[in-house]
């Protein structure tokens, strides 16, 4: 077997991580102490059998205390080395001396792996992003788009002047220019719609790749928001609802979900379906009213009301965002007409937003979304603390928006929000933080 | 003073028709061509004082004309406004060492275009009497 002249160094890392005395290790191994510390120091060179005899001590696979098992971290280190001198020219003084890689690697381990895992992640992302400019610049639906959105804005702004500075334009001239203006503004909303149709497949295409999240909505809309499994008497495991489950392609997506489950069973025992099902009908679909019969929390309900299966009468569709307190979006349910985005930030106006700064204060407002078919929406907006940790740990807030069919009739503070900036087609909105590629082409 | 007269080489049907009503209401005559490759031949027979060029056009691009049109003593003063899109910088220096007289990017001003139209006519005459 290949051997690293700091074999010895590793084994004394592995033995001080496990927090064993050096007399201990010896004993177990059949060795002097003296021996194993000059083997440690890595003066004496270790045979193959006592190498297995102490990785088995250390709980690790010899090969991962001898040189081949960092190969693959060596080559990672070398290539952010690389990339370093070719970024940055001169380096810092000091910094990364190649020629103790191997002491490196042999002394801290796991960062050497955080470090060769950051290189391969970062080198994946450059050629992401390589082929994203490549696009930009080449691609000929999108050139052809940001010339349609070119010319459409042309037009209208030459052709909107003229109505605008021209006094005594004839008739006939005004007539056909509002016609222009008409023609070119549903020119300038099919084309901005198809290139936001069409980014947002490329990403996905290019990246190849679906947020943790991503995968775990599609799982869910494919089991219609709801797993009849909780509702059991004696629900499988957890484990078993998504096992071979398709969508939920990631580690990290298998993650969210269980932990989605574990907090759908927690509302299934505070809420269970039957006796929901008929508070439901008797009170109506009032969150509040609903938690204070059950003694159950606001955020149960939300989620209860969001993901009830088909059929329950007084149910009304119902969408649900959720975000952390840093306004990231963690659960999205989207309710028809009600645009989420898929990328960034969602609209500040949200009542979601709201609620992050009034924790435990109810907030309910009808909103009127932007679309090219703008749409109301009652929503009952709630944050809450959450203190995983215990009393001494951090509090960490969740906001919680339950989207449901508004009321028939409209009435004073309607709020007009959006989705999210880039795509949003309200031009002077007070919120706006960004651009969107709708309004300002 | 006598009218002065612009080819306008644009293939986008509203643009051409703002800027027409812009240029005629200014005293210009203005005659109208969509397709790069009858653009030559329409400069040939009508010479025009000025030339408006869309940088992008169906059949013939605006920089081939440029091209051709400069290669041609005859046009080799001919000023002409070059219309490129905002943010190309790469086509605009093509365009500038194409012979381009002056640009103006797309979206732009529709005082802008008349600006730019007699300031090039200025300089070719500036050029012609000196």
């Amino acid at each position: 077997m290949a051997r690293s002249a700091l074999t010895g160094t590793r084994i004394r890392e592995r033995r001080t991580a496990l927090r064993m005395k050096q007399a201990d290790l010896a004993r177990t191994a059949g060795i002097s102490p003296a021996y194993l510390n000059l083997i440690e120091h890595n003066r004496r060179r270790v045979g193959d059998s006592l190498l297995d005899q102490l990785a088995q001590v250390l709980g690790v696979d010899p090969v991962a205390l001898s040189e081949g098992a960092e190969g693959v971290l060596f080559d990672g280190l070398r290539e952010a080395l690389v990339s370093a001198e070719t970024e940055g020219g001169a380096q810092p003084a000091g910094l990364p001396e190649l020629e103790r890689i191997e002491e490196f690697v042999g002394r801290f381990p796991g960062w050497a792996a955080v470090l060769a895992g950051r290189q391969a992640r970062v080198a994946a992302l450059e050629r992401v992003v390589e082929s994203y400019s490549e696009r930009m610049a080449q691609d000929p639906f999108l050139l052809a788009s940001l010339h349609e959105v070119l010319s459409a804005v042309t037009s209208l702004r030459s052709t909107a002047a003229i109505l605008v500075e021209t006094e005594d334009i004839e008739p006939e001239w005004r007539a056909r220019f509002l016609r222009t203006i008409q023609d070119e503004s549903l020119r300038l909303s099919d084309t901005a719609e198809a290139l936001v149709g069409y980014l947002d497949e490329l990403e996905e295409a290019e990246t190849g790749l679906s947020s943790p999240l991503e995968q775990v909505e599609a799982w869910l809309s494919m089991r219609g928001w709801h797993l009849p499994e909780l509702e059991q008497a004696d629900p499988p495991a957890p484990e078993a609802l998504i096992d071979g489950v398709a969508e939920l392609a990631s580690g990290a997506a298998r993650k969210l979900a269980l932990a989605h489950i574990a907090r759908a069973s927690d509302d299934v025992r505070a809420l269970p379906l039957a006796p929901f099902a008929d508070a439901l009908r008797e009170l109506g679909c009032d969150p509040a009213r609903l938690a204070q019969r059950f003694g159950a929390p606001m955020g149960s309900v939300f989620r209860r009301l969001a993901t009830l299966p088909s059929g329950i009468e007084g149910a009304p569709p119902a969408g649900l965002v959720i975000c952390d307190g840093s306004g990231t979006l963690t659960f999205r349910r989207a309710a028809p007409g009600f645009t989420m985005p898929r990328f960034g930030a969602a609209c500040p106006l949200w009542p979601l937003y709201e609620a992050l700064t009034r924790p435990m204060q109810p907030v309910r407002t009808v909103v009127d979304m932007a679309g090219r078919l703008p749409q109301r929406f009652l929503t009952y907006a709630f944050c809450a603390p959450r203190q995983p940790a215990g009393f001494d740990g951090p509090v960490l807030m969740e906001a919680m928006m339950l989207i449901l069919p508004p009321p028939p009739e409209r009435g004073p503070g309607e709020r007009p929000v959006g989705s999210s900036c880039r795509i949003c087609s309200r031009g002077d909105c007070v919120g706006r933080r960004e651009p969107s590629i709708l309004s300002e082409g | 003073m006598s009218e002065k007269h612009v080819l306008l080489i644009e293939d986008e049907p509203h643009i051409a028709e703002a800027i027409r009503f812009i240029l005629t209401r200014a005293g210009w005559v203005v005659s109208l061509e969509t397709n790069g490759s009858a653009a030559l031949g329409r400069i040939a027979a009508e010479t025009p004082d000025a030339v408006i060029l869309d940088l992008m056009l169906p059949g013939c691009s605006g920089l081939e004309i440029l091209a051709e049109l400069r290669a041609k003593p005859r046009f080799v003063d001919l000023p002409v406004l070059m219309l490129t899109a905002r943010g190309q910088g790469r086509d605009r220096e093509a365009a500038e060492r194409a012979g381009a007289s002056a640009f103006l990017a797309k979206p732009f001003a529709n005082g802008d275009v008349l600006a730019s139209l007699e300031a090039i006519i200025a300089r070719a005459q500036s050029v012609r009497s000196a």
